[in-house]
């Protein structure tokens, strides 16, 4: 649920990457933490083990200007993705405005993306929210590895198993590149603005 | 969503009952992490959406691990440093006043002031006039 403030006309919103373990959500914020410096007033909070595992999450609030003349923050979040994480993870979705669901391309990692998207429907259902009614965007990361051989499911496919009835807009990326991390950004932040529009007055 | 006379009162309530009484920084919060209000006395820097970020996770950390002991809540979450300090209470279901303060200030006082001021900010989101 966004926090509007009318007194310090503030509103901040909460935006939480989802997928996977090794999925590559934090590499998308490390790519925006780099690519827009000057909008970010804070350094990345990233609360990780020692081999660079999301332990907790990983926080980047990123201003985006005037709407309606409110100064609006997204908070960025990534969730851990580790199979044994699931009790941190539900604890970071809490008051989640919207989601990027990052799965992983590769071949070997098929089954785990579905897994972790059934979870997600599971775990936003602990806080009375719908994966069906909010926002969502999808993200095909690692596309780059098609190029290096390693063995990936195509993008129709994935479609079929993640988004045949989300039908979220979706993203080939490569977050380590960078390509497509801004977009898939943007579509989510409109997204979510969106939805919440007619809070603003 | 608050308005505006609520978020004036929670505002007056937090700089008159803590901030005045010697705390270093207050923040009003909301289990996501968002602040609502935030207060100091002008003298210590502090990045507040990282330190609101990071309490609302510590604060959801230790209330899975009372659930998971058979607590419905650990009531004083406390740390203790050796310049400043930092007391995290919780106002509602929604809503998290977190204090820090230096070693000239008891925890005592803090936990009184907290509770008064806690109790007040209730009143004001219900609507409690009395
Ligand atoms: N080839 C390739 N590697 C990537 C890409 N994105 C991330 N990686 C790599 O995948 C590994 C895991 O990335 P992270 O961003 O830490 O993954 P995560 O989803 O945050 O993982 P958890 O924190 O465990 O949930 C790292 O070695 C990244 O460099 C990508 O687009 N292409
Ligand atoms: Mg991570």
């Amino acid at each position: 649920m966004a926090l509007i403030n009318v007194k310090t006309k503030e509103v901040q919103i909460k935006i939480v990457y989802y997928g996977p373990g090794r999925g590559g959500k934090t590499t998308n914020l490390e790519y925006i933490n780099k690519k827009y410096r000057e909008q970010i007033k804070t350094e990345m909070v990233s609360l990780k083990t020692q081999d660079d595992r999301t332990l907790f999450f990983d926080f980047l609030p990123f201003d985006v200007g005037q709407i309606k003349g409110f100064d609006v923050t997204i908070q960025l979040y990534t969730v851990p993705g580790q199979v044994k994480y699931n009790a941190t993870r539900r604890l970071v979705l809490r008051g989640v405005d919207g989601i990027v669901f990052v799965a992983d391309v590769q071949q070997e990692q098929r089954n785990k993306n579905i897994e972790s998207l059934n979870q997600l429907y599971e775990n936003l259902e602990t806080y009375n929210l719908d994966l069906f009614s909010i926002p969502v965007v999808m993200q095909y990361n690692k596309i780059d590895l098609k190029s290096s051989g390693v063995p990936i499911v195509p993008s129709k496919v994935l479609q079929k198993d993640l988004n045949s009835l989300l039908r979220a807009p979706a993203f080939e990326a490569s977050a380590l590149r960078g390509g497509n991390v801004t977009p898939t950004l943007k579509k989510i932040i409109s997204m979510t603005l969106a939805s919440i529009q007619d809070q603003l007055f | 969503m608050l308005n505006q006379s609520q978020l004036d009162a929670i505002d007056q309530l937090i700089i008159d009952n803590l901030i005045q009484s010697g705390l270093d920084h207050v923040i009003f919060m909301d289990m996501a992490g968002n602040t609502i209000a935030k207060h100091d006395n002008g003298q210590n820097k502090l990045d507040s959406t990282a330190f609101a970020a990071l309490a609302a996770g510590n604060f959801a950390a230790v209330d899975a691990m009372a659930k998971l002991v058979g607590e419905s809540e650990f009531s004083l979450l406390f740390h203790k440093g050796e310049k400043s300090s930092i007391h995290f209470s919780k106002v509602n279901e929604e809503n998290l006043l977190i204090s820090m303060f230096n070693k000239d200030i008891s925890l005592g006082l803090v936990r009184l002031k907290v509770a008064q001021t806690i109790e007040q900010i209730d009143k004001i989101l219900t609507g409690d006039k009395s």
